[in-house]
């Protein structure tokens, strides 16, 4: 057991707290939030000069050879700042996938582009009426001259409106909920038949609806063996709600010491708020979740490269769970604490707290992985 | 950053693990199997075994018979045999007053207690809580007035675990009345409880079960010598006391034994014409046990592994985040186990229903100590400060409020 961080992995912290404490205030976000695409290009121009796009790429790649204890402090601080652009959706999941299933000529056309900033990319796999079921995939791939023809639906696509190149799942054979027969095709943003309907979610974040009508597919951009993906999409996935679960630490950091802060200085019958041990208890309840919730956010990290599928499945349930449940509750009292002024669009605990109801509801819900977990009992 | 055990610790803890199933006295074994608190002989029989082999006094330095261990270890070890489950330390010797001894006490004081509290030649109780002074320690008032080379003791405890087994007890004083700031008007004595003028007087608690006791002191004559640390500084003794390492104080390895208890049980009972194992709703809350028992055991690892590395000698508030979420999580596992037995939950002669049957009913004597634990468990989150207490110190220590 060990919980120090190395030299580089502190010096790697440090740089993004820095660059986001100097450039990433919640007045900056609000301009960021009213650009075109959702985000902030300069930002993202930031990240790749600091090889943040980077991080868990191979030195080939134009990466920094980082593993998921990189990621996850890039996206504690990213939670913490409430960072709006597509990390997770291009250099989380989509690279996840490029790396464990591209090959070699896929990945160097494309993580060194990711690394420097030029490429975005989305995992397109969610369909509307697949809830959180990863192998519920309806959307077909069938073989046609050459390559492959894409039909169907996706939806709420993680930064899909902005990706380059999207990571798309389709079956190529088998029955709807069947994980085998899935594979991962690679489809540029312009593709012909391809329509995307992009939006806002309630946090801010932008998402996708995709629409694929005899999208073409060449084989070169197909992502390992076709009809075999679902365990590939297992672990994007699973990556996911690593990253997410450190961005949810940053986020519940955020709000406890606005809310600390608010508690100290806000007065009402003459003395301020915090000096009412009511007041005092549920801060302190807060603190105990966030640290409960920071031990699972850990816990997911570790668990990234388990090499043991079902004990990796099962320690990501019960952080996603854990964290979760720690994410609502440390929100939803950060806005009792505040009153009024936390109702506001205006202050930034609302913001947190839509970051983090989004977050618990991305890649399975609290009832989701409680209902994985509960299968398991035995 | 890596969560996992170590290669070393995880032989420790095979090895750990090894000891417990071959040196156990299988009686103790089943008693406790079966959800029943060790009785005195347990407790000490099983110490004894443990300090042979070099376990008992904990985190005690070496030359005091300590095993030398980090604390991680001890971490270990104090899960592993919760979980056995065997009878645990008793902690009054060996976490409390031990540590305080090393500290503060002479050395005579040290010469004369410490081997005899690690192999349970004395059992110790702890007389710190008064019927005015529960939470507010520090308003205590039992009185210890200086005559000559002794003391005299006047006074009452109350909530006095054990004292009806103690040979011994280590009692907080008021010998200075005129103290400026009470806390310096405060000593800590260690009382032979065969002394004249002690009478003990039993409290049953709401398990039925005697645990708890007041202790009376009338004209008690303790010798000066049986004082630690200066007069009057006794509240510097307590507060290391309190404050002193609180690994095991999430009692992770009790609540893992009751959850693998109601378990056990739902695989023999039946719920809507199947076994409760297999009901939606129960696994739905072991599961959720089960994420709150992971989450608390990588918080107390990251406590430990942080108190390892501490220098300033003082503990860590987020020990109280064990406290708080570790008493929370027992009673809500020892709940499982009594929802687990369903009607078999109410009767507390299980055992005697059982014998008019004339067939062993291990699963009825099992639910009855299941009930008992539910009972007296909700002590947990009132005893060694309650768990609002905690939430204060965690308001005043970590967030400064």
């Amino acid at each position: 057991m060990d919980f120090d961080l190395s030299e580089d992995q502190r010096l790697l912290a440090d740089s993004v707290t820095r660059l986001l404490a100097d450039r990433y205030g919640f007045e900056a976000r609000k301009g960021f939030l009213k650009q075109p695409v959702g985000w902030s290009a300069e930002m993202w121009a930031r990240y790749a000069e600091l090889g943040l796009l980077g991080v868990p790429f191979a030195e080939e790649h134009g990466g920094f050879s980082g593993g998921p204890v990189e990621v996850m402090l890039v996206m504690q601080e990213f939670g913490r700042a409430l960072a709006l652009e597509p990390y997770l959706a291009t250099v989380v999941l989509g690279g996840t996938a490029l790396r464990l299933a591209g090959s070699a000529a896929q990945q160097a056309a494309i993580l060194p582009a990711v690394a420097e900033g030029r490429l975005k990319l989305a995992f397109a796999h969610g369909e509307r009426d697949a809830r959180y079921d990863l192998s519920d995939v309806q959307t077909t791939a069938k073989r046609a001259d050459g390559g492959w023809v894409l039909d169907g639906a996706k939806s709420v696509v993680l930064h899909g409106d902005s990706a380059d190149r999207l990571v798309v799942s389709a079956r190529i054979r088998g029955t709807r909920e069947d994980p085998d027969g899935i594979g991962l095709f690679l489809v540029d943003a312009h593709a012909d038949g391809l329509a995307r309907r992009g939006y806002a979610m309630r946090d801010g974040t932008r998402a996708a609806e995709l629409s694929l009508t005899d999208v073409a597919v060449v084989d070169s951009d197909v992502l390992g063996d076709p009809g075999s993906a679902f365990s590939v999409i297992e672990r994007v996935v699973e990556a996911g709600i690593a990253a997410m679960g450190a961005e949810a630490v940053g986020a519940m950091e955020a709000m406890q010491s606005l809310t600390l802060e608010y508690s100290r200085t806000r007065e009402q019958f003459g003395k301020p708020i915090g000096t009412n041990q009511v007041v005092q208890h549920r801060l302190s309840e807060m603190l105990m979740a966030l640290e409960q919730g920071r031990s699972m956010a850990m816990l997911a990290t570790i668990s990234v490269e388990e090499p043991d599928p079902a004990e990796r499945a099962r320690s990501i349930s019960m952080a996603k769970v854990g964290y979760g449940q720690a994410a609502r509750f440390v929100s939803q009292q950060a806005i009792q604490l505040h009153g009024g002024i936390g109702m506001t669009e205006e202050y930034a605990v609302g913001h947190y707290f839509r970051r983090a109801m989004v977050i618990e509801h991305t890649f399975g819900d609290t009832a989701h992985h409680l209902a994985r977990l509960a299968a398991q009992v035995q | 950053m890596d969560l996992r055990f170590t290669p070393d610790e995880l032989a420790f803890r095979d090895e750990v693990r090894a000891f417990i199933r071959d040196n156990l006295p299988a009686d103790t074994r089943e008693r406790m199997r079966l959800g029943y608190s060790p009785r005195k002989q347990d407790v000490v029989g099983w110490q004894r075994i443990l300090n042979k082999r070099g376990w008992a006094a904990l985190s005690w330095p070496k030359e005091w018979g300590g095993p030398g261990w980090t604390a991680v270890q001890r971490m270990i070890f104090i899960e592993e045999n919760q979980a056995a489950p065997a009878p645990e330390l008793l902690s009054f010797n060996i976490t409390m007053l031990g540590p305080v001894l090393v500290q503060f006490g002479t050395e005579e004081q040290k010469r004369r207690f410490l081997p005899r509290a690690a192999n349970l030649d004395d059992w110790w109780c702890q007389g710190f809580s008064e019927p005015g002074a529960g939470s507010d320690l520090a308003a205590l008032k039992t009185a210890a007035k200086r005559v000559g080379d002794h003391y005299v003791v006047n006074g009452s405890k109350i909530w006095t675990s054990t004292a009806h087994n103690a040979d011994w007890c280590f009692v907080l004083v008021r010998t200075n009345p005129a103290a400026a700031k009470r806390q310096e008007g405060i000593s800590f004595l260690l009382v032979d409880m065969k002394t004249p003028g002690i009478t003990v007087r039993p409290i049953i608690s709401i398990d039925g079960a005697h645990h708890l006791n007041e202790v009376f002191f009338d004209d008690v004559k303790v010798p000066v010598e049986m004082r630690v640390h200066e007069e009057n500084r006794g509240w510097d003794v307590a507060k290391f006391l309190l404050g002193n390492e609180r690994t095991g104080i999430a009692r992770l390895g009790k609540s893992r034994e009751r959850v693998a208890a109601a378990k056990e049980a739902a695989r023999q009972v039946r719920f809507n014409g199947k076994p409760l194992i297999e009901d939606a709703a129960f696994r739905q809350r072991v599961a959720q046990m089960e994420v709150d028992m992971k989450a608390l055991q990588i918080t107390q690892y990251r406590v430990v592994s942080a108190g390892a590395r501490k220098t300033d000698g003082r503990p860590d508030p987020l020990s109280s985040v064990l406290k708080v979420k570790g008493t929370e999580l027992l009673q809500s596992t020892t709940e499982l186990a009594m929802d687990a037995a369903g009607p078999m939950a109410m009767p507390i002669w299980a055992q005697e229903l059982a014998e008019l049957a004339n067939e062993p009913d291990l699963l009825s004597e099992a639910a009855e100590q299941a009930t008992g634990s539910y009972l007296f468990l909700r002590a947990a989150s009132i005893y060694g400060g309650t768990n609002e207490i905690q939430k204060n110190i965690l308001s005043k220590a970590v967030l400064r409020l």
